[in-house]
């Protein structure tokens, strides 16, 4: 029973510290996860953090929430997940709350927002860097399909406004369809 | 009732991001500057600054921001919850049917035919934070001309950074804070 307290406590330390000191998202967090959960800890192996890792990629959610319910789920059931996702949570609520506080005091500085109105044009090209890689990545597959959702989601978006749920969903129905189709010509040869 | 509207909001938040962070980024602005009037793009632009700068995903940012914002700390609490409750059933179960059909060829077709969009989506939403830190506005000016040089500059500068260097995104943030007092400051 000691050791099993010993354990939760752990989990929820170690996600508490890796959420608080994570800038940046999912794709940070997840290497230091496996670091403090493969390398040092032992308490998952090495392809099972593989597996866990697309999982959380390809779910819904925050990446870094998605991976730290997987790990502890792995490592101590649904009462691992939970206190995974509370360490994963905490930080940012406590953070940002605060932040929110001298938000107005903030807004209200010279100096501040010229430096966000910096930060801003900062954001767009951290954003627009990471479309660059991701579209490449899309191109690179040499299929029609991808590219056509690719430019079809674009123009929906940008101007006709349509609801992003629609589009994820109409994506969801052809991606199920195309997949029907291939296996079908796939059986057939 | 601001709660059960404040939950909702992010549970779908929460339940259509795949992806990350920059997935979500689209979402929340439909949710609290287009359907729900809790934030102007203004304001939403500062939180993607200020969730850029802050440890933790920017989902959560978000929803503890549009929380306190518009029902204190409870909605905080409400929000965050609300965009972490789909995570937990789906993910959960999705590990339970990971284990059994590794495989399973339709999800992955399904997720593959989701990507691309997922691509357009963050470029929209990259587009219009530029046209916002360019113009001061959501839309295109009719004036395409009457940008901030600054801002383009500034802009440009920090793509280029990007492109070139792949530094950690937290360095541009600042670096661009910074460069926008001095410019802004000198002219």
């Amino acid at each position: 029973m000691k050791r099993d307290k010993d354990v939760y406590a752990r989990l929820f330390l170690s996600t508490f510290k890796l959420s608080a000191c994570t800038f940046g998202g999912g794709y940070v967090i997840i290497p230091l996860m496996r670091k403090r959960f493969v390398e040092d800890l032992h308490w998952i192996d090495e392809q099972e953090m593989l597996n866990l890792t697309a999982i959380a990629q390809s779910s819904p959610g925050p990446i870094a929430v998605n991976a730290s319910i997987l790990v502890g789920y792995q490592v101590a059931g649904a009462a691992g997940a939970l206190l995974t996702v509370l360490g994963t949570v905490l930080p940012p609520l406590v953070i940002i709350s605060i932040v929110s506080l001298f938000y107005q005091a903030f807004r209200d500085n010279a100096i501040a927002n010229m430096a966000l109105a910096g930060m801003l044009c900062g954001v767009a090209a951290v954003v627009l860097d990471v479309v660059v890689n991701m579209a490449r990545s899309v191109f690179r597959q040499k299929r029609l399909l991808p590219l056509l959702i690719m430019a079809a989601s674009f123009v929906a978006l940008r101007f006709f406004s349509v609801n992003i749920l629609l589009i994820i969903l109409a994506c969801a129905l052809i991606g199920a369809a195309d997949t029907w189709v291939r296996g079908r010509k796939g059986a057939g040869t | 009732m601001i709660f059960l509207e404040l939950f909702w909001s992010f549970f779908q938040i929460g339940l259509f991001s795949i992806g990350g962070g920059y997935a979500a980024m689209p979402l929340i602005q439909n949710q609290v500057v287009d359907i729900h009037p809790w934030l102007s793009m203004a304001q939403f632009a500062d939180i993607m600054a200020i969730a850029e700068m802050t440890p933790g995903p920017i989902a959560i940012n978000a929803a503890t921001f549009v929380g306190i914002r518009v029902a204190g700390l409870a909605g905080a609490v409400v929000a965050t919850v609300g965009c972490v409750v789909p995570s937990c059933g789906i993910v959960m179960a999705l590990a339970y049917v990971y284990h059994r059909f590794r495989g399973l060829s339709v999800v992955q077709g399904i997720l593959a035919a989701m990507r691309p969009a997922m691509v357009a989506m963050i470029g929209s939403a990259g587009l219009s934070l530029l046209i916002m830190a360019v113009y001061g506005q959501r839309n295109l000016p009719d004036d395409p001309l009457s940008f901030d040089g600054v801002a383009v500059a500034i802009f440009l500068a920090a793509f280029f950074v990007l492109r070139r260097w792949k530094p950690n995104p937290i360095w541009v943030m600042a670096g661009s804070g910074a460069l926008g007092v001095i410019l802004y400051a000198i002219l």
